[in-house]
């Protein structure tokens, strides 16, 4: 173990340092920040987290980010799984098929999906000429700037950070315990829920954990597709910081949602420890 | 060692004892154009072992799997009881098996294991709660039924797949190379185990595996199968005296292949020549009756013996290693012609001296097999 970590610590040391100097740092002057009372930084106090945690307001949109979040996991997760299972079954050529439509949000623009989606939910856009064209509807439905239009459009978005995580936990699944499974006389859905799903628990959660902190936090998609009625914390911290230039209010929100964030990743985290030590630990 | 089913106090899990058939009717499976098995007809007695043996690639697993439900056949019938189960899925097919890996579900205790068959068949509780203790009893894995697989050796690890497999009460039981992973040992326990399991419960099960040892000892018959097809099916003692083919007979123990000439048959015997010109008689062990022309001698170890003088019916032969292996020494040998030879001679105190030249001949009574020439072979 010493040799291996001698060797290793020349290596880790530019990488360390550079962590320590680009996010620590800043991470305690955010904290530092945060208890100036007032916006030009000159009296110490806990006037900002007063007047954060005191407004119902800034509850309302802590919840409505961490549910914006799970609405999003919950989406990932009921087409994901799905298509985690098709991809298991498919020949390998589909499977590269697949795995490249999975991917293919990861190696397109954030800014070219995210308007890549305005046309499709705008109100001239293809979802509502396609929903018109068959008489379902009058009037064009109002997605963009609406919750739903920005759940699905995250779903899109996020849906590799599930996928890969999951697809490589299936794939080492041994396909013989779903045989043994069936020959001892469970139905194909047993065999999922007792099965399938509970050994690909740990790919589950870290899917899940990927797509809830990533999806809480995207500014660019909230602000864009959301629009400027829904307010979420980034976008709060972005407004405080730069619009009204109250840098200890933007520090407290940033606070604010870094501990909700990680309070739901925990929670998923040791969910998925939980289902995961119990097969691999 | 195993005691008499009858009174073996340890286990007596609600017995299905009327064993049951298992029939396979031209069954043909492909991969792409790839034929695995190819028009392959077999008939499992009820209550008997039978073991497929043959190289890897034959078709071994594929026809298990096919029995199983799990992959589907291009032809074919497979029958149980006389009832055709081609339409039922494989958890309505009341087939055991038992993986070479095991397959045990690893996020399950040992007693959720050998439960899970139970639950998918919604028993009670407490009945699952009987059963599950009555067959970790069986196997001997009771005060383990807490532990996770990983947590077992491989020879227990295969108890608890045996016991999982047995659990539903299957109607044919199903092993694919189910020792290949235990070590020397363990895997005669384990062989012992399953033929007094199967003695006791009266069931029938094919046994897949590629150690012509194994298939010896544990199974009623044996089914050889090469290249998708089987090639002879019969007892061990069958197969290994009266080969069919060639193949079956390098197989099947060793052999000794001699070019030869067939002369003519009559009476049962073959008078055949080698090509030292040796005039041999040999009862005629294969079936089909040959024309005069070359053949081949397939001759076993034991079936020669070693003179100190020329005669008739005897070859020279120059004597080579000569290996001292318990109560028997092999001695590997060359004819005139050079084909190599091994036999068999049985030690009685020390390494017999013989000079480096020796003239071999059959044993008084030895059945060897005389087979077409493989030029000559239809394939
Ligand atoms: N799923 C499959 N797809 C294509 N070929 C297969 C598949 N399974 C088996 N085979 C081929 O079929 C032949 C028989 O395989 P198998 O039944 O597993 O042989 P054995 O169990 O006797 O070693 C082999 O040549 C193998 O490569
Ligand atoms: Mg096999």
């Amino acid at each position: 173990m010493r040799s291996t970590w001698g060797l290793a610590a020349p290596l880790v040391a530019p990488l360390g340092l550079a962590y320590a100097a680009f996010f620590v740092a800043p991470l305690l002057m955010l904290f530092a920040v945060s208890f100036y009372a007032d916006d030009r930084m000159t009296v110490l106090g806990l006037g900002q987290w007063q007047r954060f945690l005191g407004d119902a307001f800034h509850w309302k949109v802590i919840g409505n980010t961490v549910l914006l979040g799970l609405k999003t996991v919950a989406a990932t997760l009921l087409l994901g799984l799905p298509l985690a299972l098709a991809y298991r079954a498919a020949s390998p050529g589909w499977q590269r098929v697949l795995l490249f439509v999975v991917v293919m949000p990861l190696l397109t623009s954030v800014v070219v999906r995210t308007f890549a989606w305005i046309v499709i939910l705008g109100r001239e856009g293809v979802v509502n000429q396609m929903v018109m064209g068959l008489g379902l509807a009058a009037d064009p439905l109002r997605l963009l700037q609406t919750e739903l239009g920005l759940v699905i459009s995250l779903t899109q978005i996020e849906m590799p950070l599930l996928l890969l995580p999951l697809l490589s936990v299936m794939a080492r699944i041994d396909p013989n315990l779903m045989d043994a499974s069936a020959s001892l006389g469970a139905s194909p859905w047993r065999t999922l829920f007792r099965v399938i799903l509970p050994l690909a628990a740990p790919g589950i959660a870290a899917g899940c954990l990927l797509v809830f902190a990533s999806s809480t936090t995207a500014f660019i998609s909230q602000s864009v597709i959301g629009g400027e009625r829904l307010v979420y914390l980034p976008a709060m911290v972005w407004q405080q910081a730069m619009v009204v230039a109250n840098w200890p209010f933007a520090a407290t929100a940033a606070i604010a949602l870094l501990v909700s964030v990680s309070a739901v990743i925990a929670v998923i985290a040791t969910a998925g420890r939980i289902a995961g030590g119990r097969i691999h630990g | 060692m195993p005691t008499a089913p009858a009174t073996d106090p340890a286990a007596s899990p609600s017995p299905s004892l009327q064993g049951h058939t298992l029939d396979v009717l031209g069954l043909t499976v492909r991969y792409g154009g790839f034929t695995a098995l190819d028009a392959v007809d077999l008939a499992v007695q009820p209550g008997e072992i039978l073991a497929l043996l043959g190289p890897s690639g034959c078709g071994k697993t594929t026809l298990l799997r096919t029995v199983a439900g799990f992959t589907r056949q291009a032809e074919g019938q497979v029958l149980i009881d006389g009832a055709s189960i081609d339409d039922l899925p494989p958890n309505r097919r009341q087939v055991g098996i038992v993986f070479q890996n095991y397959a045990l579900f690893p996020h399950m205790s040992v007693a959720d294991n050998v439960a899970y068959g139970l639950q998918a068949r919604r028993w009670a509780k407490p009945r699952i709660a009987a059963r599950v203790a009555e067959l970790l009893e069986m196997v001997q894995l009771g005060p383990l039924r807490d532990r996770a697989p990983r947590q077992l050796s491989g020879g227990q690890q295969q108890r608890v797949a045996l016991a999982r497999a047995l659990a539903i009460e299957p109607s044919i039981l199903l092993l694919d190379e189910p020792f290949a992973a235990l070590d020397r040992s363990l895997r005669l326990d384990m062989q012992i185990e399953i033929k007094r399991l199967q003695r006791q419960l009266g069931l029938t099960a094919i046994l897949v595996t590629h150690d012509q040892d194994e298939a010896m000892s544990v199974a009623d018959r044996i089914a050889v199968m090469r290249g998708g097809r089987i090639e002879q099916l019969g007892t061990p003692v069958e197969v290994y005296d009266q080969p069919r083919t060639r193949f079956v007979s390098g197989f099947i123990g060793s052999t000794n292949l001699l070019p030869c000439l067939m002369l003519g048959a009559e009476a049962g015997m073959a008078r055949i020549r080698l090509p030292d010109g040796a005039h041999l008689a040999a009862p005629l062990g294969s079936a089909a009756p040959l024309p005069p022309g070359p053949a081949v001698l397939a001759v076993r170890p034991e079936q020669l013996m070693l003179h100190d003088e020329a005669a008739d019916d005897r070859f020279p032969v120059a004597l080579g290693l000569a290996l001292p292996i318990g109560g028997q020494t092999i001695r590997e040998a060359t004819t005139e012609g050079g084909a190599p030879l091994r036999l068999v001679e049985p030690r009685l105190g020390g390494i017999a001296d013989r000079g480096p030249r020796a003239w071999c001949g059959l044993v008084p009574g030895a059945r060897p097999a005389v087979f077409p020439h493989p030029d000559t072979e239809e394939e």
